[in-house]
């Protein structure tokens, strides 16, 4: 049987995104170039709710994009096509400060893509990687430059993040055991 | 979702169910974003092979297939009958495993036989999109007359689209009847009786003989191409009685209750088939129409390149962060 453990409940979910809030504003040195783009599907509502705190606490409400790497992926021919590739929409990225936001980090494969399908929107000045749950087993050489929380896990492990928007509540769960 | 996965190849709609339509249909739908970018092209593709392989002649339809596949990142070589080892006397089959033996991934063919692109997907491993054979199919041709229809009315089921002109030679109208229907619209054929094929209410079509009632009648007129070498075969007796008949005017359009939107796939007769007035107008989507066939290709194209079978199950699950 699978075991199910709460990683974060919805107050500890809130306490990690106003502090990555915060730290992103710190990094960047202000809001002035910031662009914050969220990753397919729950990246997008990360990086909408951080657009929110970041408004909140700075008065300047930043632009906000959506990425989806689907056709930038590396693994068309093992996984086959996505039946459903969601929607890009990107502001101006040149010259910008872009912070990419997904909920989970672990090989590294998306943001590999999405580095990629930035890079051909516009040449930002500087990208930053923005995640809630570091869960290691990166098989790229990348990392995040701001975590919500990081999470011991060994292969075969899965990391969920509910969001409110989509899910109805926010939580992060660790499922362990599944069956292949 | 299972059970949509396309196999290897597209030959027609006949043989597509409606979900498998539908999935090509949602798939297209973000494939209209990439052309709007401002590097119109994304690795989906890289490293795949494509010919496009053209025994008839053809502007839109290798242009379309051919920006589809480098905007998928997919290398593509034409082959054009006239020039190539065809001309010798080559069967198709030959070219084709000839192509294969260079190591190809897909080939897109127009030829004029019926049945051209199932025959040569049965003996290749490649996989074979349909671009027109004979009197048969144009899937793709079909399939982004779909999305422009669906953008247009927000859907497809319970749509009354009358196709008008020569659905005797017509693979377009063949696969449009086979796509509407399939996905719910209400089709009628309107067009001379020498151009109506026989049996063709069998397809589960009515016939208004009379374009007048296909104007009263419908919500869309897809306006075929009327096929000025037919009129050697004596099926019409001039141009001008065509378009004095059955051409889709301002005036005619003027009497319908209400306003009808315009597909045509091309290359127009003005004059004859359709009137400048009617192509240029607010309700032509001629145009969205070669847009979105880009689009459609591209999905097409994707879909069929994932290869597996089975990849629907796994669709779910691989978020691998």
């Amino acid at each position: 049987m699978p075991i199910r453990t709460q990683l974060l409940d919805d107050r500890a979910i809130g306490r990690a995104l106003a502090r990555m809030a915060s730290e992103i504003v710190e990094r960047c040195g202000g809001t002035e170039s910031l662009v914050l783009v969220g990753i397919q599907r729950r990246g997008v509502e990360l990086a909408a709710r951080l657009q929110r705190l970041i408004e909140r606490a700075e008065g300047s409400r930043v632009p906000v994009g959506k990425l989806d790497i689907t056709l930038y992926r590396d693994d068309l021919q093992t996984v086959g096509p996505r039946p459903v590739v969601g929607e890009t929409s990107l502001p101006d990225l040149d010259g910008r400060a872009v912070v990419i936001v997904d909920d989970v980090l672990y090989t590294g494969r998306t943001v590999r893509a999405a580095l990629d399908e930035c890079a051909d929107f516009g040449r930002p000045r500087r990208i930053l990687l923005c995640v809630l749950v570091d869960r290691g087993g990166r098989e790229l050489p990348i990392q995040a430059d701001i975590i919500g929380s990081r999470a011991a896990t060994v292969p075969g492990d899965r990391v969920d993040v509910f969001v409110a928007e989509l899910d109805g509540r926010d939580a992060v769960e660790l499922v362990r055991g599944e069956p292949k | 979702m299972t059970g949509a996965a396309l196999g290897k190849d597209l030959t027609g709609l006949e043989y597509l169910s409606p979900d498998q339509i539908r999935l090509i249909l949602d798939t297209a739908e973000p494939f209209k974003e990439v052309s709007e970018r401002p590097i119109k092209k994304v690795p989906a593709l890289r490293g795949k092979t494509i010919v496009n392989l053209f025994f008839e002649a053809s502007t839109r339809t290798r242009i379309s297939f051919e920006f589809a596949e480098k905007r998928l990142s997919a290398d593509t070589v034409n082959v054009a009958a006239q020039g190539s080892s065809v001309s010798k006397g080559e069967t198709l089959v030959d070219t084709a495993k000839n192509l294969e033996a260079m190591r190809i991934d897909m080939v897109v063919i127009r030829h004029g036989s019926s049945g051209a692109a199932q025959f040569l997907g049965q003996r290749i491993r490649s996989n074979v999109i349909n671009a027109g054979d004979g009197k048969h199919e144009h899937p793709t041709q079909g399939l982004l007359d779909l999305l422009t229809l669906r953008d247009r009315f927000g859907r497809i089921a319970g749509l009354k689209v009358a196709i008008v002109g020569d659905v005797l030679h017509s693979r377009v109208a063949r696969s449009n009847i086979w796509g509407l229907t399939k996905l719910g619209a209400e089709v009628a054929v309107c067009g001379p009786a020498s151009l109506m094929p026989r049996n063709v209410h069998e397809l589960g079509v009515t016939i208004i003989p009379r374009i007048e009632d296909a104007i009263q009648w419908a919500d869309a007129l897809n306006i075929l191409r009327l096929q000025l070498e037919r009129m050697q075969g004596g099926f019409i007796p001039s141009l001008r009685e065509y378009n004095r008949v059955f051409g889709v005017t301002t005036e005619r359009l003027a009497r319908a209750p209400k306003e009808l939107v315009i597909l045509h796939p091309g290359p127009m007769n003005r004059g004859v088939e359709i009137d400048s007035d009617v192509a240029d107008g607010p309700h032509s989507v001629i145009l969205p129409q070669v847009t979105n066939g880009v689009a459609v290709r591209m999905a097409v194209l994707y879909l069929l390149a994932g290869g597996s079978p089975d990849w629907a199950g796994a669709a779910g699950k691989g978020e691998d962060h």
